[in-house]
């Protein structure tokens, strides 16, 4: 795994390149690249060059961050104002949001760069980025293979070196598994570190912007950037988790507990569990132990997942009736068939399920049944995983029970991919932070994930443990061949 | 057939807040079209609430004022419906755990009209329809309002009307709302079904946004007969939500409600629960002014006022301060009350001029001129001219009111002046020796005039029949 921002701000700093030519280099980068991996849905090259700019001016004046002028990515449903920002939908084409999301704002401020919007899962609604709209990114590793969604093309643009870093969103794994499945770092914060305002809402109890990144120092480097309590949240948390970067040289494992649940490693294939368990067995090697715990709740979070988030989808996706902003049919005799046609025109397929599905369990006479019991047990999990971290510091777990898909893969129902959701949704439900890293390729080359959980506002621990794996145990993943390499 | 009413109101009232419930939009009435907006209020992707925590102070001030219990936990609701004026689709609200409950407006007389409910919710946008289109501003949308329920203690239009007056004086002298109909600040829906004495209720309809006390004894007299004509020829009332026409005086049906709105409700993810503490609740307790109905009753049995002059008055915060701070000077109520009601009442005409109280003097000048009556040194006559002049200047009395004026008369005067009052009317002087008493007045009249209402009457009638015996 290679780490890309401390070096490149070294470099920025030293004068041996400035942010502009940096960013010439990104952008020719993606011109030839970006038709091979559809990572980038839209770009925004004028803007970053004037950011770029702006960096160059932060970086003279001695006023520039570990982040100044180094080349990003934002997945397309993070707002930035005056660009286009579509959930990689038909209903928000031509969207371009009037004010900037809180975490643009800040990188902005330290003199990002952001080189455009990242290909997803239509209104990140999906495992595989192939409900976009756009179609689907696909795996720099494999392109017959799917980046994992939903923040698929954030995972693809980062891998093939096309981006120095991105952010995504994770409502139900959808930073984590895209990352596993691209051989890369991707962290989910604890909900409420990191400010949603400006992030399109999907699952708003669920939902949190995370990073995809090449390793975990720039994946800790983004995070001390763009989390914080922010007045225009209410769901943000005042927490103080010092400079975590900073920490990450100090990392140790000795004395660590660290949880396995067998109930994590049901039903997920030989490779897999294999790869993880050697990691784990690293860790114990250097000094942590290893504790068995019980999460019998486990199997009820996939339910409780697709309940709650679908109810709160179907409010939250409401607002998208042609009248303000995005996609208005061409003809319409009244407003109440304006807003029909655009939305039946304006969604997709799997957009358009969990709007049902979500309406349907929060109705009259199916709310008891459904949605109230889902949060019941929602509380339940929590309080499980509460008691689970009195007993261990992290839980290691695989980030998915596959690796990578073949691209339109017929064999999956879309209750099938759910399904796969499983080592991931339980995280989203409780609020707690967790990381994937990778581990090594299967025996069709494609990477294999390990998710390191830790209890809420523990990302410090979680980072330590991550980059204590990556620098001393033994990944098995390659660096990636191709894009910007400097 | 007499039918019995069953009438229950719920009234929703704009907060006086500066800012929206959840943005920091200004709550300021009219501006061009979309100018008091932002992304949080016009509903767009990625825009988050946030609780404007003044919002729930106002709320329990006025929960508190028409003797609510107030839930010290409580949280908000999403409530979900498609329509242009709601930009998210959906309206947040409160369902299940309402900030105030079990209050009540005591009417007149003395019946209680109990509110089962007071939640807070923000208001949505408004449309307006011109030339074939229709248009949305988003301004309104946003503003913070209060919904109170009452439950169905009505039992006339002129019961409903009392109430609504009530709440508003209520909330106005509370500092919550302006309570403007005519501008939307306070809407009411009102509920009413018909029955026979000793039957079951019987089905509702909903006459919505009523925009004016006398319209909602109009609509519903129109409403009742309307049931009532359904009921006679043997049908069945549809339960159905009707608007009144104030133009046409009809009350029509805009739709039919046969099957109840589902809204979905469910708790708002993006707001957390919020507490208010007992103590906090006490705290705004004591901030609550003396309502207008204590203030009547103070003014009327124990300050002795005539209740009508009271009731020109009662209404009007800053009026009744005004008048509070004079006679809290020392000036007597009997004067101070006349002089507002004659004088200062020529500069306030209307309701809008008592509540925005726009006069250039102050409670204390009006106390030093009204002294002056009390203690008799100035007819009351002469005072309402002075105060007429005050008002347009603004000067103090002392400006108008010269030092000789202000002198007493003395004895030797007085004397001197009946004395002149006798010596002037020869006849009325033999008409007193003769019995006919009232004459005396006409002596009277001469003491007044000459001493420029300075005399006292006991005496110059003490001195003038002396003068005739």
């Amino acid at each position: 795994m290679k780490e890309i921002i401390a070096p490149l701000s070294k470099m920025l700093s030293a004068g041996e390149i400035s942010s502009v030519e940096l960013t010439e280099k990104y952008i020719s980068a993606i011109e030839q690249d970006n038709k091979k991996y559809n990572a980038y849905v839209s770009t925004a090259f004028d803007k970053a060059i004037e950011n770029a700019k702006a960096a160059d001016k932060m970086i003279a004046e001695g006023k520039n961050t570990l982040l100044t002028g180094i080349p990003m990515a934002l997945k397309d449903n993070i707002c930035s104002d005056g660009d286009l920002t579509t959930c990689c939908s038909k209903i928000l084409e031509g969207f371009r949001p009037y004010y900037d999301s809180t975490v643009w704002t800040k990188l902005r401020s330290q003199g990002a760069v952001m080189l455009g919007k990242t290909n997803m899962d239509e209104f990140a609604m999906g495992s595989t980025s192939e409900t976009s709209c756009y179609g689907a990114p696909l795996n720099p590793r494999n392109t017959n293979h799917v980046t994992g969604g939903s923040s698929g093309g954030s995972a693809s643009a980062v891998c093939a070196n096309i981006a120095a870093y991105g952010l995504g969103s994770d409502t139900g794994g959808s930073v984590r598994q895209p990352a596993s499945f691209c051989g890369i770092v991707g962290l989910k914060p604890t909900y409420g570190a990191v400010s949603r305002y400006g992030l399109i809402a999907y699952g708003s109890s669920l939902d949190q912007i995370g990073v995809l990144s090449n390793s975990v120092k720039d994946a800790a480097t983004v995070f001390d950037a763009i989390s914080g309590v922010d007045s225009n949240d209410q769901t943000s948390v005042d927490f103080d988790f010092g400079n975590i970067a900073q920490s990450l040289d100090k990392a140790d494992v000795r004395g660590m507990k660290i949880g396995i649940a067998q109930e994590y490693f049901d039903g997920i294939n030989d490779e897999i569990k294999d790869a993880v368990f050697e990691a784990v067995k690293f860790f114990e090697d250097n000094g942590a132990e290893i504790v068995d715990i019980k999460l019998p709740v486990l199997k009820q979070a996939l339910p409780v997942y697709y309940i709650i988030a679908c109810a709160e989808a179907s409010s939250n996706l409401g607002r998208y009736d042609g009248i303000r902003y995005g996609y208005r049919p061409e003809s319409f005799n009244d407003v109440e068939e304006m807003i029909l046609k655009t939305r039946t025109q304006g969604f997709g397929d799997e957009v358009k399920r969990r709007i049902m599905l979500g309406t349907y369990v929060l109705s009259s006479g199916y709310y008891d049944a459904y949605y109230k019991k889902a949060c019941l047990l929602r509380e339940n999990i929590i309080a499980d995983f509460e008691d689970i971290f009195n007993k261990c510091d992290i839980i290691i777990a695989p980030t998915a029970p596959n690796t990578a898909f073949p691209l339109n893969f017929k064999g999956a129902s879309p209750v099938d991919m759910y399904l796969s959701d499983i080592a991931t949704v339980p995280i989203n439900i409780t609020g707690v932070p967790a990381i994937s890293v990778p581990v090594k390729n299967d025996s069709n080359g494609l990477p294999i994930g390990m998710q390191i959980i830790g209890k809420k506002f523990s990302e410090k621990t979680l980072m330590n443990a991550a980059y204590f794996y990556e620098k001393n145990g033994d990944v098995q993943v390659e660096d990636f061949e191709g894009g910007v390499m400097l | 057939m007499s039918y019995q009413l069953v009438c229950g109101i719920e009234t929703h009232i704009e907060l006086a807040t500066k800012t929206k419930i959840f943005c920091g939009c200004t709550t300021q009435f009219g501006g061009e079209p979309n100018t008091h907006c932002c992304p949080v209020c016009t509903g767009q992707p990625g825009a988050l609430p946030v609780l404007n925590r003044q919002v729930i102070e106002f709320a329990v001030k006025a929960g508190l004022a028409v003797n609510c219990k107030i839930n010290n936990n409580s949280h908000m609701d999403r409530k979900n419906y498609v329509y242009p004026d709601l930009p998210k689709a959906y309206q947040i609200s409160q369902f299940d755990e309402p900030l105030c409950v079990d209050g009540y407006v005591q009417l007149d007389s003395g019946k209680k009209i109990r509110i089962e409910r007071i939640h807070i919710e923000e208001d949505a946008g408004k449309l307006v329809h011109d030339g074939g289109y229709t248009y949305v501003d988003y301004n309104r949308g946003g503003v913070p309002l209060i919904e109170i329920v009452s439950m169905a203690d009505i039992s006339s239009p002129e019961e409903a009307r009392e109430y609504a007056e009530k709440l508003q004086l209520i909330m106005r002298n509370v500092g919550v709302s302006d309570c403007k109909m005519q501008e939307g600040s306070m809407r009411c829906d009102v509920n009413i079904s018909i029955h026979q004495p000793n039957e079951p209720w019987g089905t509702r309809t909903e006459i919505k946004n009523i925009n004016s006390l006398s319209n909602i004894v109009r609509a519903m007299e129109l409403e009742m007969e309307r049931q009532e004509d359904i009921l006679e020829a043997g049908d069945r009332v549809i339960q159905s939500t009707m608007r009144y026409d104030a133009n046409s005086d009809t009350v029509y049906v805009l739709r039919s409600k046969e099957n109840a709105d589902d809204y979905r409700y469910f708790p708002e993810p993006d707001i957390l629960r919020f507490y208010v503490s007992p103590e906090k609740v006490e705290e705004i307790r004591a901030t609550l002014p003396e309502l207008p109905d204590a203030k009547l009753k103070r003014y009327v049995e124990d300050m002795g006022l005539p209740e009508n002059n009271a009731r020109l008055i009662y209404k009007y915060r800053n009026v009744t301060k005004f008048f509070d701070d004079a006679v809290n000077e020392g000036a007597g109520a009997g004067n101070v009350l006349n002089m507002i009601i004659s004088t200062v009442y020529a500069v306030l005409q209307t309701e809008e001029d008592k509540e925005n109280f726009d006069i250039k003097i102050s409670s204390h000048q009006l106390a030093e001129l009204v002294k002056l009556i009390d203690s008799k040194k100035i007819r009351a006559n002469k005072a309402k001219e002075v105060l007429a002049r005050m008002l347009e200047s603004g000067k103090d009395v002392i400006e108008y009111i010269k030092a000789e004026d202000l002198a007493g008369l003395s004895d030797e005067d007085l004397k001197a002046i009946c004395q002149g009052a006798v010596d002037a009317n020869p006849k009325a002087v033999e008409d007193i020796r003769n019995g006919k008493d009232k004459a005396i007045n006409v002596m009277f009249g001469y003491v007044m005039k000459n001493s420029r209402g300075k005399a006292d009457v006991k005496k110059a009638e003490e001195i003038i029949r002396e003068l005739i015996k």
